[in-house]
């Protein structure tokens, strides 16, 4: 059970004019702009549910994943994540998730990918029947087998990304955050990682939240989206509130902005 | 306690595969010994009795510093912790149940531990075989040699503590790259790494000899030449002790300070 009441959080951001002459300036008086990257954000979501989380860039996404993963604290507003809240209890928190930033990533370079997935066991105290079920189980779904022994910087961006999910899931996380999993994949790897997240969501109940800009992403996972604009929630409902009367959902998603002025 | 063992372990393995770096860095640390020795050479022709240290001792000192280098060498910063709190892949780090304080600490030893490993022996082995007075000479007896290890590791520990400040500063700042530099000019002068400090004079030595940098190489070098050693030696081995311990406080307080204030950078 997830839920987020009221939450704000602001950016201080260095703003100046093009130039030299204002690049001196600002050595001397530097101005700020404040960002509501989110502005009173409330929701909630229930266990075993799949929800995308969509709007456009900037709209405040990936600070919501960063504050539902604990690593942001917001100025304002509560939320509670089975009973814990995540900048306070981070530590405690983590332990019952997965997440995967499709941008970054968290196998290490130089090693093969075996290497990370074993430093992740003993960093969760996974046990020794649990670890090697689950990878077992992972590298079938994903087709990990050929490539756990290479090194994380001599894979591809599909298999990096198989791998990337694998890691985030060795330890049997209650709820899983997706920011972007698909950014950049071929057609093969997006369907492949799109058929594990159904599969996974069916068989362990796990609770997903996933960022997107792929509307097919969120055609063949979600029933229910929400969507985000400037920071507040703009709509949370079903995939039809938006397609209905045009025809794909991108159409519909891109008048929505448009009539949101967003 | 064990998954920071599993963090050092990784580390340690992948510091193991640099080899070209390691030969490269071998072949460096041995010229650059041979050239020090030869400029203390012409020194001492001038007149031996002017100096603290004997010929001897300054050779095992400076083959020592040149073997170990990796361990104790400030400016050895582990450059991917710059980076993930620049690009912000650092989130992937805290979204794990671990305290990046410890998770550091034990990646940065490691990682000294293993490049020292890989370097250290060619270079002593030369040492050794080269004649007396310019080659490395035995230590100065069984107890000295047992408390240079022992010194070592606290120097080690001392060095890596304070690299740790330097990172967590990196939370505050936009940049590191002004900080490291001014901090490892100065670490080296004020550490011995330059000039060993008993060849300073001798107000300055005393402030120096107090100083964090000074328990990092300084002491275990001198104390395998016996050129440290009685209650003067234990001084300075309580020192480390004592640096140690509040390098790492300090350290400790700034990551408690960082993860309330972070910002994970990038979209």
């Amino acid at each position: 059970m997830i839920t987020m009441q009221n939450v704000c959080k602001t950016y201080k951001v260095s703003k100046r004019d093009a130039g030299f002459s204002s690049a001196l300036k600002a050595l001397l008086h530097r101005e700020y702009e404040l960002i509501h990257a989110l502005d009173g954000v409330s929701f909630t979501i229930s266990e075993g549910e799949m929800v995308g989380y969509i709007g456009p860039n900037g709209a405040g996404k990936s600070s919501t994943i960063k504050i539902l993963s604990g690593i942001l604290t917001p100025e304002e507003g509560t939320c509670q994540i089975n009973g814990l809240t995540p900048w306070k209890n981070r530590i405690e928190h983590v332990r019952n998730i997965g997440v995967v930033f499709g941008q970054r990533t968290q196998l290490w370079w130089d090693v093969p990918v075996i290497d990370s997935f074993e430093l992740l066991k003993e960093i969760y105290r996974i046990s020794d029947h649990t670890y090697r079920r689950n990878l077992e189980q992972l590298s079938e779904m994903l087709g990990l087998s050929e490539l756990l022994k290479t090194p994380a910087r001599q894979l591809s961006l599909g298999q990096r990304m198989r791998c990337e999910i694998a890691a985030s899931l060795l330890h049997d996380p209650k709820i899983l955050f997706l920011d972007e999993p698909t950014i950049g994949l071929d057609a093969v790897s997006k369907l492949a990682v799109r058929d594990f997240i159904l599969k996974l969501n069916e068989e362990k109940k796990t609770t997903v939240i996933l960022t997107t800009h792929d509307m097919q992403d969120i055609e063949a996972l979600t029933n229910r989206i929400i969507l985000i604009g400037k920071g507040r929630i703009l709509l949370d409902g079903t995939i039809s509130d938006i397609s209905s009367g045009f025809n794909s959902t991108e159409e519909g998603l891109a008048a929505f902005y448009k009539s949101h002025n967003i | 306690m064990k998954k920071y063992l599993a963090f050092f372990r990784l580390r340690f393995s992948m510091g193991l595969q640099y080899r070209a770096a390691a030969l490269a860095g071998m072949a460096t640390q041995f010229f650059w010994g041979t050239m020090e020795i030869l400029m203390f050479r012409a020194f001492y022709r001038a007149d031996p009795a002017a100096f603290p240290m004997t010929l001897e001792a300054t050779c095992a000192y400076v083959w020592l510093q040149q073997a170990f280098l990796t361990l104790f060498a400030a400016w050895l910063m582990e450059g991917e912790i710059f980076d993930s709190i620049i690009n912000g892949n650092i989130a992937y780090e805290l979204c794990r149940p671990v305290n990046i304080y410890n998770m550091w600490f034990s990646r940065s030893i490691a990682a000294r531990f293993s490049r020292a490993m890989l370097r250290c022996m060619p270079v002593l082995l030369l040492a050794v075989v080269l004649p007396a007075p310019y080659g490395l000479m035995a230590p100065a007896d069984g107890a000295a040699f047992f408390l240079f290890i022992l010194s070592m590791l606290l120097g080690a520990g001392v060095a890596v503590s304070f690299c740790m400040l330097v990172y967590m500063t990196c939370f505050f700042t936009i940049s590191s790259m002004g900080l490291r530099i001014v901090m490892t000019s100065l670490v080296e002068f004020f550490s011995g790494g330059i000039i060993p400090l008993p060849f300073l004079p001798d107000g300055i030595r005393k402030v120096f000899e107090a100083l964090p940098f000074a328990s990092m190489q300084n002491v275990p070098l001198r104390i395998y030449s016996g050129n440290l050693q009685g209650d003067e030696m234990l001084k300075a081995l309580s020192l480390q002790v004592f640096w140690l311990c509040i390098l790492i406080l300090i350290g400790k307080l700034l990551d408690a300070l960082a993860m309330k204030k972070i910002t994970v950078q990038g979209g």
